[in-house]
């Protein structure tokens, strides 16, 4: 499943990755290979698996069978072979939790400060050329509350950027908001992926596919069912599910 | 007719305004009490009902109330004047007789100015942890230092003070203690009950909170008092001899303790599981997440049943009695005992539940404002 002419040294491996909840197979032999720098855009109709596969790379949810490995760690009950993994891999959700009790600016420089120890003072300075990067310095000391959705999205991945990540995940980063904001925050994923950032994105946002990814990840009942270059994919749909999905997506349009 | 005229040139806008009820206390008056002759007639017979029963306790409270008797020359209060004013007038002069047996108990006489000290280092010290400017580490360590000063001064036995055991405490003093260590040693381990309780990994560690939970649940206060002194020193090698104040404090905070992680576990559950996700995302480990995330968002949304069972435990403090601890409560039962006063003990109940109304009503009144205070800053 190597995708469409991206080679490099893999940051993110699946091996017939299976997971079930209780008698539901979500996950079916998953196999996928993310090469560093790599972006790929996973898509798939709502309870393809999507997220909970986006999820298992960073161990929100733990699979049953296969392997993962993460910038060359393997993910298991090891604690701190997690820990590794947490620190070098960002994600960002589609309902942004960022935490309500906390400035925008302290939501930024909490995991630095405390899981990479860094100064107050630096964790602060980096915080905010992150912010400036998502274009909202200027909201730092005010509370998620009084931000918009579409800002408080930027807001979270400049804290999950300030973990200075390999990988980035995306969980429907754009599902939640109004499409008037959905702009700026594909938008700074845009800037993101021009500085040469690993990114993982399940989205619906063709257009953005279109833009930045290397290869786009079509995954139905759990399992990929298709994976190419976005143009290739997108007009050449080989399987009647993809097929369908385009169609019912361009409608929704 | 130029009135009715001048309203037609009124803005409409303005003319609105004039028609929202609830414009002052009046018209806020004739439209929800005085709005048709039913409401009518019911506020004004229950105006009367309420203004009879506020008279009648003036009355009996202050005017015809009886401050002081004369004393004979041993020392022996002539109750008469009560006697004769008993049913038209409140007889105070039992507290101005007794206050300080209450309200200090068995203490010696001459020593009692050190449990007087200690009931205002209680006040203080809540007044000062109050205030959420000092909600720093160092608060910590001033409950340390007063409790010690607070252990210091009502035991004694240092610094020239005579020791006075704890067979001697009793009162306001007493009530107090058993209240704020226990509420301060609940509330530490109520979080980590709640937080084994709702523990996935550790299944043996949740296995046991829950089983605490609802063994201290199924029992009666009473009972659990009861088990604490009379069945504990039993299981006991001998000669090992833990005090009775120890054993119901323990008690108490274990009883406590079942009670407020049940309601910390309701604010756990009601945080959206994407907070804890976020700081697993983060890299944050269980007691930073814990303590950054999930503890200050979880306990800042059950300050009100929070609140709500710190009341019921201090009032709780007042079934000490059972196991012969001598409280605020089991004092004024004491000071009854008296034989001239034993028929005044509408006035001494009075003063108790007026001491109790104190506290309980400072706390209430603290919760409102701190969860106004918590709230602004997150929904401005």
């Amino acid at each position: 499943m190597q995708g469409a002419g991206f080679q490099g040294p893999p940051a993110i491996v699946l091996d017939k990755v299976n997971k079930w909840y209780g008698a539901m197979h979500v996950l079916r032999d998953v196999t996928l290979t993310v090469a560093e720098k790599e972006r790929v855009v996973v898509c798939g109709p709502s309870g393809s698996g999507k997220s909970t596969m986006i999820r298992c790379i960073n161990r929100l949810e733990t699979h049953q069978e296969g392997r993962i490995v993460v910038d060359g760690t393997e993910l298991t009950d090891d604690i701190r072979a997690l820990d590794t993994i947490r620190r070098e891999v960002g994600m960002v959700f589609q309902s942004f939790n960022l935490f309500p009790h906390l400035t925008i600016l302290e939501n930024c420089t909490l995991a630095p400060i405390w899981v990479r120890k860094m100064p107050k003072a630096e964790a602060e300075a980096l915080a905010m050329s992150y912010l400036e990067r998502v274009k909202i310095p200027e909201q730092a000391r005010k509370y998620p509350g009084q931000l918009s959705g579409g800002q408080q999205q930027r807001v979270a991945i400049a804290r999950a950027l300030c973990m200075k990540p390999k990988i980035m995940l995306f969980d429907e980063p754009t599902s939640a908001l109004d499409p008037e904001m959905i702009k700026e925050v594909l938008d700074t994923m845009i800037g993101l992926a021009d500085t040469g950032m690993t990114m993982v994105c399940v989205t619906h946002e063709m257009g953005f596919a279109r833009q930045v990814a290397h290869r786009v990840v079509f995954m139905d009942r759990g399992e990929i069912v298709e994976s190419g270059a976005p143009g290739e994919l997108f007009e050449n749909p080989r399987t009647d599910r993809l097929k369908l999905f385009l169609s019912q997506i361009l409608r929704g349009h | 007719m130029s009135q009715s005229a001048t309203a037609e040139h009124v803005p409409t806008a303005a003319r609105e305004q004039m028609k929202i009820p609830g414009l002052g206390p009046w018209a806020w008056a004739r439209s929800n009490l005085f709005g048709n002759w039913w409401s009518t007639a019911i506020t004004l017979a229950l105006g009367y009902l309420i203004l009879r029963a506020v008279f009648g306790l003036v009355e009996w409270g202050l005017f015809n109330a009886i401050w002081s008797v004369p004393y004979s020359a041993t020392g022996v209060p002539d109750t008469g004047v009560c006697q004769e004013a008993k049913g038209i007038g409140a007889c105070w002069a039992v507290i101005a007789d007794k206050y300080r047996l209450i309200l200090f108990g068995r203490y010696p006489y001459d020593e009692q100015w050190r449990p007087a000290i200690v009931v205002l280092l209680f006040i203080g010290l809540y007044a000062v942890s109050a205030m959420r400017r000092f909600w720093r580490k160092d608060l910590i360590l001033i409950w340390i230092g007063v409790l010690t000063v607070i252990g210091v001064l009502m035991y004694g036995g240092v610094f020239g003070l005579p020791l006075v055991t704890e067979d001697f405490w009793g009162g306001l003093p007493l009530t107090l203690i058993l209240a704020t260590f226990g509420l301060a040693f609940a509330f530490p381990l109520a979080v980590l009950v709640a937080l084994g309780r709702r523990s996935t990994g550790l299944p043996a560690v949740k296995m046991l909170c829950v089983l605490y939970v609802e063994l201290i649940r199924g029992v009666p206060l009473i009972a659990f008092l009861f088990m604490a002194s009379v069945m504990f020193p039993l299981f006991m090698p001998e000669g090992v001899n833990v005090n009775k104040l120890l054993r119901a404090q323990i008690a108490f905070i274990l009883f406590s303790a079942a009670y407020l992680a049940e309601v910390v576990r309701g604010g756990l559950q009601s945080l959206p599981k994407g907070q804890g996700e976020a700081a697993d995302a983060l890299g944050l480990n269980y007691w930073q997440k814990t303590g950054f995330i999930i503890l200050p968002q979880a306990l800042r949304l059950v300050i009100p049943p929070l609140v709500n069972t710190f009341i019921g435990s201090f009032k709780d403090t007042s079934l000490v009695l059972i196991i012969g601890l001598f409280d605020l409560l089991t004092m004024g039962k004491v000071a009854l005992s008296d034989p001239p006063w034993q028929s005044f003990s509408t006035e001494v109940y009075i003063f108790l539940a007026l001491i109790y109304i104190a506290f309980c009503f400072a706390m209430s009144k603290y919760s409102r404002s701190l969860e106004r205070d918590l709230n602004r800053s997150r929904l401005r």
